[in-house]
């Protein structure tokens, strides 16, 4: 979908930044809102540049850097960190290959911290996407992985 | 009212008062931090935090409002512990150089760490180094410094709305910069400098002048001019610590002589001469259906704001340079052929109360011929009394001394230029007795006095009325303007300042300027006006001599090439 389909599909308001702004990340293969792309919401919206580069680098399903197709998020908060009792950001980072946010030579994967996603119950968690999954081993890590890396999201 | 009991005191406050405000209000101090009078609250910092009886953790006293019955303790133990974490969490992340900061001894994170009694840090400092942004000619971005209070970028987005700055990602990341932490100078700012004067610390900073000058005051090859805006000497006793910021300009004078400049100068001077080309180019527009409204040209934030953002006004914009040009203009044409000088061997310093008069004077289109800038350096207020500490000037041992001539005589009308409203007066006094051919028998015009945002008045010129409209700060500037792009504007006439209370409020201006010292240092202004024997710009007899002698009559071709010029349009 064109960035003008994205902005015709909502009021002309700045209410709707964020709306807009998931809809361009959620849209792109390697979802990331360019510069190009801030600079014609804020025309849009009538606001400042500024103001959408705020918005963007504060919520962390956002980005400014190109990612991979899958996102993988790390809960970092208390609870999830509590109960990490493998180390969940080193097993993915070991099995992929890559740093925390670093994107895989493939543009398949890239590795994310998040704030809280709300499953402290079930700490540790994670997300890919727009996928949760909860009460992480080391195990139920590394085959989540592999079944994105099949294709089957 | 509301009753509750502080520290123990019987306190007893309007509804909706915030606990500081009523702290404030029987003299108990509760320090603060990322709050500033006039702007939001923002409730960033926690140091104004105090414990409420009854209430879970400690509450921000900024913004908890006081409830009948509340029993507050603004400094029991918790409290202080609390303040001196968090004061010792912001040192361990911060630049910790004072000595080699512009702030020293005039930081607010310095004194509240000192009135805490912070004598060591528990915390190991893990400042990351950024890279600091100097790469324009008026302000100096250090993040280094900055302890992320959000002071510049309320006042940046709502006083001026600019909104250049805002904060960037989230928790211990957040920073404050521009869209994709962009240079300044990539971005529409207009540098006013706003967000230096609210800075509580040194993260963002005029560029500094200083040791150039110095370096020119000793260059035996050179003869150093320096002119002394009217804003200036009504805040720089702030500085020296007087409670008043008026200083006498005499005494003015003879500091800047101990400095060691050649010749003392009065804008005032090319103040009035504004007033003149202004004055004429108006009633020119008003008779020969010139493009109206026309809008004042001396302040350059507001220049840089019609630059960039609003193309379709500037052939509203009155051709004449500011004060500040018209000076350097005269300075290396008029007062060189007088003394024989070669313009090349002429310095120009200009004291200003704003940092975008750096940028001013680096336009090239501002120079005598295309090399040599009419405004060589500008230093601000703060950089002035910084030269003054320097020199180790004791004001109380001065004697006074008079400007230098040829441009010595000055006008009340001149001095008014420094408060939001007095272009606007310094204007109708002239044009309503040249055009009316009649004498004013008041010359104050109230109505454009004051610190209103916006402020309208009318004035029959020649059987006509004009209507004229002054504001100030740039997010006022913009409801007028848009109202003349929209050609809704009934007004002819249109003062635009961009520092809120005019060039007193501006960037450059001693630390503290709130609504309240802003109309501390307007009545002063006032003061300076009453006591002038001479009221108006066209009965200034050193204008009528340069007249006279040189530019033969407002807005002539010498008048014209040396004291208008053009705007271009930076919109992109």
């Amino acid at each position: 979908m064109s960035l003008e389909k994205i902005l015709s599909k909502y009021p002309q308001k700045k209410e709707y930044l964020i709306e807009i702004l998931l809809d361009v990340d959620e849209d792109k293969k390697n979802h990331f809102i360019s510069e190009e792309e801030v600079t014609t919401i804020a025309k849009h919206l009538k606001i400042k540049e500024s103001h959408v580069c705020s918005v963007l680098s504060f919520y962390t399903l956002l980005s400014s850097r190109e990612r991979g197709e899958y996102i993988i998020q790390v809960c970092k908060d208390v609870p999830c960190y509590l109960n990490d009792n493998f180390n969940v950001v080193e097993t993915i980072s070991k099995h992929l290959g890559i740093e925390m946010n670093d994107t895989t030579d493939d543009r398949m994967f890239s590795l994310e911290f998040t704030a809280c996603i709300g499953c402290c119950e079930n700490a540790p968690a994670m997300r890919i996407n727009n996928e949760i999954f909860v009460s992480l081993t080391k195990d139920k890590v590394i085959k989540i992985i592999d079944s994105k890396k099949g294709g089957n999201s | 009212m509301v009753n509750l009991r502080i520290n123990n005191i019987d306190v007893s406050v309007e509804k909706n008062t915030t606990i500081l405000e009523a702290a404030k209000k029987y003299n108990i101090t509760i320090p603060t931090l990322c709050h500033y009078p006039d702007l939001h609250i923002n409730s960033d910092c926690r140091i104004c935090v105090v414990e409420i009886d009854g209430y879970y953790g400690l509450k921000t006293s900024c913004s908890t409002p006081v409830k009948e019955g509340m029993k507050i303790k603004t400094n029991s133990p918790k409290v202080l512990n609390a303040r001196k974490t968090i004061t010792e969490l912001i040192l361990a992340n911060h630049d910790t150089d004072c000595p080699s900061c512009i702030r020293n001894m005039k930081c607010e994170l310095q004194s509240l760490s000192r009135n805490l009694g912070i004598d060591t840090n528990r915390f190991e400092n893990v400042l990351q180094r950024k890279e600091i942004d100097d790469n324009n000619p008026s302000l100096v971005r250090n993040p280094n410094r900055c302890i992320k209070c959000g002071r510049c970028v309320d006042v940046c987005k709502e006083t001026q709305g600019m909104h250049v700055l805002d904060s960037m990602g989230r928790g211990h990341d957040m920073e404050i910069t521009p869209a994709f932490g962009k240079y300044l100078n990539d971005e529409i700012c207009t540098y006013c400098g706003q967000c230096a004067n609210v800075c509580p610390v040194g993260a963002i900073i005029e560029k500094d002048n200083t040791d150039t000058v110095w370096e020119k005051l000793h260059d035996p090859n050179l003869f150093v001019m320096v002119q002394i805006a009217p804003a200036v000497r009504v805040s720089i006793g702030e500085e020296i610590g007087q409670q008043n910021g008026l200083i006498e300009s005499g005494k003015l004078v003879s500091a800047m002589k101990h400095l060691g400049f050649n010749h003392v100068h009065d804008t005032l001077f090319t103040a009035d001469l504004t007033i003149m080309e202004e004055g004429t180019e108006l009633v020119n527009r008003i008779t020969n259906g010139g493009v109206l409204p026309m809008l004042t040209s001396c302040c350059p934030g507001w220049i840089n704001l019609a630059e960039q953002e609003y193309p379709e006004i500037l052939p509203h914009i009155s051709s004449c340079k500011s004060p500040q040009q018209m000076f350097g203009a005269l300075a290396k044409s008029y007062y060189a052929e007088k003394e024989k000088l070669d313009p090349k061997d002429i310095y120009v310093v200009s004291v200003m109360p704003c940092t975008a008069k750096k940028y001013e004077a680096s336009r090239e289109e501002l120079s005598v011929d295309g090399t040599n800038p009419e405004v060589d350096i500008v230093l601000t207020t703060r950089e002035l009394a910084k030269m003054f500490r320097q020199m180790g000037i004791d004001f109380n041992q001065l004697d006074s001394v008079e400007f230098d001539n040829p441009f010595g005589i000055t006008t009340g009308a001149a001095a008014l230029f420094g408060a939001t409203g007095g272009v606007m007066e310094a204007a109708l006094r002239t044009v309503y007795e040249i055009v009316n051919e009649e004498s004013l028998d008041d010359v104050d015009f109230h109505a454009v006095r004051g610190m209103q945002g916006i402020k309208e008045a009318e004035v029959v010129l020649g059987g006509q009325t004009v209507k004229v409209a002054v504001s100030h700060s740039l997010a006022n500037a913009r409801i007028l303007v848009e109202q003349v792009v929209a050609g809704t504007s009934p007004y002819q006439f249109i003062e635009v300042m961009a520092c809120p209370g005019g060039c007193i409020g501006g960037g450059g201006q001693p630390y503290g300027t709130t609504n309240e010292v802003r109309q501390q240092r307007i009545a002063s202004i006032y003061e300076v006006d009453g006591k002038m024997v001479y009221r108006k710009s066209h009965d200034n007899p050193s204008i009528k001599a340069l007249y006279k002698e040189y530019l033969t009559e407002p807005n002539s071709k010498k008048a014209h090439h040396l004291l208008h010029t053009h705007y271009n349009s930076r919109n992109s």
